[in-house]
């Protein structure tokens, strides 16, 4: 075991976890906005939709992510869209872990009581108000702890988009290792710093999620 | 550029999907075996037994696979141990899935009434006794829709082999796709091939998890 490259690498290594935190940012914005849409289009929209989505869901959830990935950024040129490695990955990620979260976020949608939504209409609220000011919210507080694992995992397998060449923190380990010839230690480092990561990821979801959405989360 | 019928591609996608099946068969059993282990010590009285157990259950839960895997891949080498891919994936594979079927385990005997405990010592059983007759065939039972459950995430896991050198269905796509230049066509089947395992084991999680939920 050695580790005199260290120094000369943290740098890199630095470089590679800001990535991995912007595909993770990113994914968490885009996967739960569309995961919302997801969910109330499988609650509320016609039925070949539903059935769409029923679909997709059970496609991505029965498929591993590496294919899904080479899926689309091979694939895709074919059609004549040539994306970005980044935007590639942005993708894929957003797309599986929308697979996911429209379960979650039905499962919370489901369990808000049906007196909220007649209570909000009572008001002469408009359905689509009900929806946003009323049956959201709670719904994403009941199902926030869900939704912060599913971060978190999302996080770990984004390890996988360095072999479309995102210049993440697994990308800067593999670089470095070629470099230093010390690929234990390497990636030893590495997988302390994605630990690391995930640990802080979950406490600050944890707070933040208390922050907005008040106590009662963990 | 070679000429591949659409048979070719999956003949060769079918007998790739041989190794598929096996690594998942071998890490399941693996993992079952050492998860047990980690079970023992994450429910043993000693605290500090506990907290081992915990650890090693958030490691493997906080770090990528890819990384698990290639630590695997490696690090047993500087221990002197000449590793194939194929000793690397069953291993790191075994590691990981023994973590997360601890735990999910683990939630099966902490939901088990405390009385069982106690009614297996008024029995006269002892400490293993009461493991072995009353308290892990319930918490197996109870657990039994999330452990096929995790069986799919091991099956997509596989996948991630791959990228160490184990030549199992992603892997052989991968060339196949440099060979035929036909991304859609190869990754398209490639995730055919996988949902076909995985959906009937999905489906049967969702029907166990509904007779428990009748129960």
């Amino acid at each position: 075991m050695a580790f005199g490259w260290l120094p000369g690498a943290l740098g890199d290594i630095a470089h590679g976890a800001a990535t991995t935190i912007l595909l993770i940012a990113v994914t968490t914005l885009a996967g739960t906005l569309l995961s919302i849409l997801g969910a109330a289009g499988r609650r509320n929209g016609p039925v070949l939709l539903r059935r769409a989505i029923a679909w997709y869901v059970e496609v991505m959830r029965n498929t591993p992510f590496l294919v899904q990935l080479f899926f689309i950024f091979f694939g895709l040129p074919s059609l004549g869209v040539r994306l970005d490695p980044i935007l590639a990955a942005m993708l894929a990620m957003t797309l599986n872990m929308a697979a996911y979260t429209i379960e979650i976020v039905g499962a919370g949608l489901d369990a808000v009581p049906l007196g909220q939504t007649e209570a909000a209409l009572a008001l002469g609220l408009r359905p689509r108000q009900v929806f946003i000011k009323i049956v959201l919210p709670q719904a994403l507080k009941i199902i926030y702890p869900a939704l912060t694992s599913q971060i978190v995992i999302m996080m770990l397998e984004s390890a996988v988009v360095s072999q479309i060449a995102v210049r993440e923190l697994t990308y800067e380990a593999d670089m470095l290792q070629a470099r230093t010839f010390r690929s234990f230690e390497t990636y030893f480092v590495v997988t302390l710093v994605y630990l690391l990561m995930s640990m802080a990821l979950r406490r600050l979801l944890v707070t933040g999620g208390r922050r907005a959405l008040g106590a009662g989360v963990s | 550029m070679i000429e591949f019928t659409l048979w070719d591609i999956v003949r060769n996608l079918l007998l790739a999907t041989r190794w598929t099946v096996l690594l998942s068969l071998a890490a399941f059993v693996g993992g079952a075996v050492v998860g047990m282990a980690v079970l023992f010590f994450r429910i043993a009285k000693n605290k500090w037994s506990r907290r081992l157990a915990s650890g090693y259950i958030a490691l493997f839960q906080g770090t990528p696979l890819l990384m698990q895997l290639f630590l695997m891949f490696f690090g047993l080498p500087m221990l002197g141990l000449r590793i194939e891919p194929w000793t690397a994936a069953v291993l790191g594979l075994t590691f990981f899935a023994s973590a997360y079927l601890a735990e999910i385990w683990r939630s099966g005997v902490d939901a088990l009434p405390l009385g069982q405990w106690d009614a297996g010592a008024s029995l006269g059983l002892h400490y293993l006794q009461e493991l072995r007759l009353i308290i892990l065939p319930q918490a197996f039972s109870i657990t039994r829709a999330p452990t096929v459950g995790f069986l799919v995430q091991l099956i997509k896991s596989t996948a991630l082999t791959s990228i160490i050198g184990f030549e199992e269905l992603v892997r052989t796509s991968n060339a196949i796709n440099n060979a035929t230049f036909e991304p859609f066509k190869v990754y398209g089947l490639v995730a055919l091939i996988f949902f076909l395992m995985c959906f009937p084991l999905t489906q049967y999680a969702r029907r166990l998890e509904k007779r428990a939920a009748a129960h």
